[in-house]
């Protein structure tokens, strides 16, 4: 179709193809122009949990393990450790050729420090602050750590792929107090962070690294040889959808991190673009009750909820009507992963029974009052949540209040212990990563010890005991027990699963190399 | 005029001043905790507080409030909670982009509306005036966001003569700059020049009923010289004040055209502080904004004493 025609075709096309013509001398040449899912605001990811600097970390800086398609921590700034038969004593010793990006050498202490910043802010790092002893650096290449008691999980701790990843930085950048954000950009990784031309809000820029060593396995999500396969990486910060798609089509960009739903069917008809799920778990999506304030006080209301929800009705409100995009998931665990399992699952994956649902309600102490969800009008999944939930209440006998305010607010007024008729609430939706659902440690939402939990407050010591139990567990138990766990979770019900949606990524055929992986890695990727 | 200058500026002082207080106290009351956004959901009710202790956000309002003056007086407007960079930086880098699409804007407006506004006036309830008057009709009630996807769909995605998005100063080339700025102009330029197509229609209907017109008219003077030294000029007072009045509208649909274009202005730079409560930054440019609107308004009056010099001070 074309748009005018005979408007175009007259005096305007002249002026048009004299300015088409006289384009903009900026070569392409082995420049990978990529449109993150939001601005690259921090510069710190272990000040930030914002995927964006994560994204941005994984670039200019590296690990020490790495996970692998398999969730095993592999080595990657690390040659050789050693594990002490009573499993107290863990000696790690780095590669040859690790260089920061101001030509100095890594040392130990570098890692050492990085590790003490970390383990302030990351919630498994902090189980394991608690079981070290001692952490120091015995030569430049080798440090060792000491523990009180056996922490199974401390190379998958620092193996974490998504948020509170540990990456290593120079000793004297990780000195800066864990509450304030480092400003310097200072990596070893394959990519260098180029801050003259960082314009926030609109453009990052990234070199290779031609002093990188990369390891000499093949490549496996964050493990294994991080080859940079471009000279530049433009990240182009484009925050409409729609302009980044037309970009996209137009070929003046050459990949789209996430591309929403509703504008897969244009860019399936565009030549020379690839669009694909590349992260195969997607994102987890949960309900969340008020554990402090009634009536979500009461189990008995949280176990009719269960009855009643229809993970395809959120799923489809979220993520459209094609189940490529998103799966119902019946477990606490990220589904198609180890852990994953249905057991205890019955109450949300059987035939819906809302009358089950309603008697479940008669027994329970909810008398009518007003129920609080909460809806964040500016983000998508929020609104469409909160508005199959409203439905799904009202056809319960539920009293709803459904109050929409934007997402900054949301969360401001979620951390509130206050009663929801004095600014409280009783149900918000969210979602994390499903990289981050892995297992009990990472399931944050998960853990119920009252205030020290995450909003919510949900309390049940019989779960955080087994919680406690598992993250101490031998491989060969963990499984049963993170079953007898997810047991137990849905008789209490601290969150409701809500299932799984992956947003598409797309981008120029002439990409190759995109890694499938649950992070944005660039290395590898090509362009021809 | 150069007293009353001073005492005009003199003046735009304690506005300002107001307007930084009211600003500060909106915010300071506004829900929305940036240590809740920087923290995350992961964050540890100890992690936010210790973020909030170093952002400053602990602090009373007056303290606050304070500090904040003091720093605007020797020229700092803080640091940006997120990025950790100087607000005026951030205001100075997005500077440019915005200015360029407000001139540019402006331009577009003025070259449409004005020729516009004047022949519809010449032969008022023609076809032409009818035809221009439900043009100006559509051009304000269509938003500038739908006909900037039409206009990127025209010459952007279908028929790729102009580019999807972006910026280039006009430093790199006057070329590159105008393919990039024509398309995010003229979806913001069509709207203002509805407004000013209108009033320079009415000015000029008004101005042409007079007397003296008659009378140049009696005397030969050729069209051309009738409409623009004689009717025009003197319709221009109500024009030059709506099109000084019409940049704070502007100023709110450069938001919507930055983003549509991705155009890395200051208005994107407001929104994205407002919905992550950057506050430094949203006091800074609200301050900005306002001195802007205050000189504007300077400007405009002082025209006046240029086109009517009947008009002293």
């Amino acid at each position: 179709m074309k748009i005018f025609p005979g408007f175009f075709n007259g005096r305007l096309t002249a002026l048009a193809l004299l300015l088409a013509t006289a384009s903009s001398a900026h070569s392409a040449g082995t420049t990978l122009k990529f449109v993150p899912e939001g601005d690259l605001r921090s510069l710190d990811p272990i000040w930030t949990t914002s995927g964006v600097t994560r994204n941005y970390a994984y670039m200019v800086y590296d690990q020490l393990f790495a996970l692998d398609d398999q969730f095993r921590p592999q080595p990657q700034m690390v040659d050789q450790w050693t594990v002490s038969p009573d499993k107290l004593h863990y000696v790690f010793t780095l590669r040859d050729g690790l260089k920061w990006h101001d030509g100095k050498p890594v040392r130990s202490a570098d890692c050492v420090a990085s590790i003490e910043r970390w383990m302030k802010r990351d919630i498994l790092g902090q189980s394991l602050a608690e079981a070290i002893s001692e952490m120091k650096a015995v030569d430049d290449k080798t440090f060792r750590i000491d523990l009180t008691s056996p922490f199974p999980l401390m190379l998958d701790a620092f193996a974490k792929l998504a948020a509170g990843a540990l990456f290593i930085m120079p000793e004297h950048v990780a000195k800066t107090d864990p509450n304030t954000q480092v400003m310097e950009s200072i990596g070893s990784g394959p990519f260098r962070f180029v801050k003259s031309e960082w314009v926030p809000g609109s453009k990052a820029v990234f070199e290779k690294n031609p002093d990188y060593v990369p390891r000499n396995e093949p490549v496996n999500w964050g493990a294994g040889g991080k080859v940079a396969k471009v000279d530049r990486v433009e990240w182009i910060y484009i925050p409409d959808m729609q302009t980044a798609t037309n970009a996209l089509r137009s070929g003046s960009v050459d990949w789209v991190a996430k591309v929403p739903q509703d504008l897969v069917p244009q860019l399936e008809q565009a030549k020379d673009v690839n669009i694909r799920v590349i992260d195969p778990f997607g994102s987890w999506v949960l309900m969340r009750f008020n554990h402090e304030q009634p009536p979500f006080n009461d189990e008995k209301l949280r176990q009719a909820v269960l009855w009643g929800i229809n993970q395809s009705d959120y799923m489809t409100a979220i993520a459209g009507e094609d189940p490529k995009y998103w799966q119902a998931c019946y477990s606490y665990y990220t589904c198609k992963t180890p852990l994953s399992t249905t057991a205890g699952a019955e109450a949300l994956m059987g035939p819906r029974d809302l009358d089950k649902a309603r008697a479940l309600i008669k027994e329970s102490s909810y008398k009518g009052e007003k129920i609080v969800i909460m809806s964040a009008t500016d983000m998508t999944l929020s609104n469409a949540s909160a508005l199959v939930t409203a439905d799904l209440f009202r056809k319960l006998g539920l009293n709803v209040d459904l109050q929409s305010m934007d997402w900054g607010t949301m969360q401001q007024r979620r951390a509130s212990h206050a009663a929801p008729s004095d600014g409280g609430w009783n149900v918000f939706f969210t979602y994390f990563s499903a990289a981050d659902m892995l297992n009990p440690a990472l399931n944050i939402p998960l853990s119920s010890n009252g205030a020290k939990s995450w909003v919510g407050w949900p309390v049940n010591p019989k779960l955080e005991a087994m919680k406690n139990q598992w993250l101490v567990a031998e491989p060969a138990a963990q499984q049963a027990l993170a079953a007898d766990i997810q047991v137990e979770a849905f008789k209490s019900v601290p969150y409701v699963p809500l299932g799984q949606f992956m947003i598409p990524t797309a981008y120029r055929s002439n990409l190759h190399g995109v890694i499938e992986a649950p992070e944005v890695f660039m290395w590898a990727v090509e362009k021809r | 005029m150069a007293s009353y200058i001073l005492r005009r500026l003199a003046g735009s002082l304690p506005v300002m001043g107001m307007l930084a207080l009211l600003v500060f106290s909106l915010l300071y009351l506004a829900p929305g905790d940036p240590a809740l956004i920087i923290g995350g959901d992961l964050a540890t009710p100890k992690d936010i507080a210790a973020i909030r202790e170093n952002l400053g956000l602990n602090e009373p309002f007056l303290s606050r409030f304070g500090l904040w003056v003091s720093g605007v007086v020797q020229g700092d407007l803080g640091r940006s909670i997120f990025t950790g960079l100087p607000v005026s930086d951030l205001i100075l880098q997005r500077l440019e982009p915005t200015l360029a699409l407000l001139v540019m804007t402006t331009i577009v407006a003025l070259v449409l509306a004005i020729p516009a506004g004047v022949i519809a006036a010449y032969r008022p309830g023609g076809w032409i005036d009818r035809l221009l008057m439900v043009l100006s009709v559509l051009g304000f009630s269509l938003p500038s966001f739908v006909l900037a996807y039409l206009l990127l769909l025209g010459f952007s995605v279908k028929n790729e003569w102009l580019p999807v998005y972006g910026y280039v100063s006009i430093r790199e080339g006057v070329i590159p700059f105008l393919r990039h700025i024509c398309l995010p102009s003229l979806a913001l330029g069509l709207i203002y020049a509805s407004l000013i197509a209108r009033i320079t229609r009415a000015s000029m209907l008004e101005v042409l009923g007079q007397d003296y017109i008659r009378t140049a008219r009696a005397k030969g003077v050729s069209t051309l010289r009738l409409l623009w030294s004689h009717a025009l000029r003197n319709a221009s007072v109500p024009i030059v004040t709506v099109v000084g009045t019409g940049l704070g509208l502007l100023i709110s649909g450069a938001v919507v055209t930055e983003t549509v274009f991705a155009i890395p202005g200051i208005g994107r730079l407001t929104v994205d502080a407002v919905l992550r409560r950057d506050y430094p930054i949203i006091q800074g440019v609200t301050l900005m904004f306002s001195a802007a609107y205050v000189l504007i308004n300077l400007l405009i009056d002082i025209s006046y004493t240029v086109i009517d010099p009947r008009i002293r001070y």
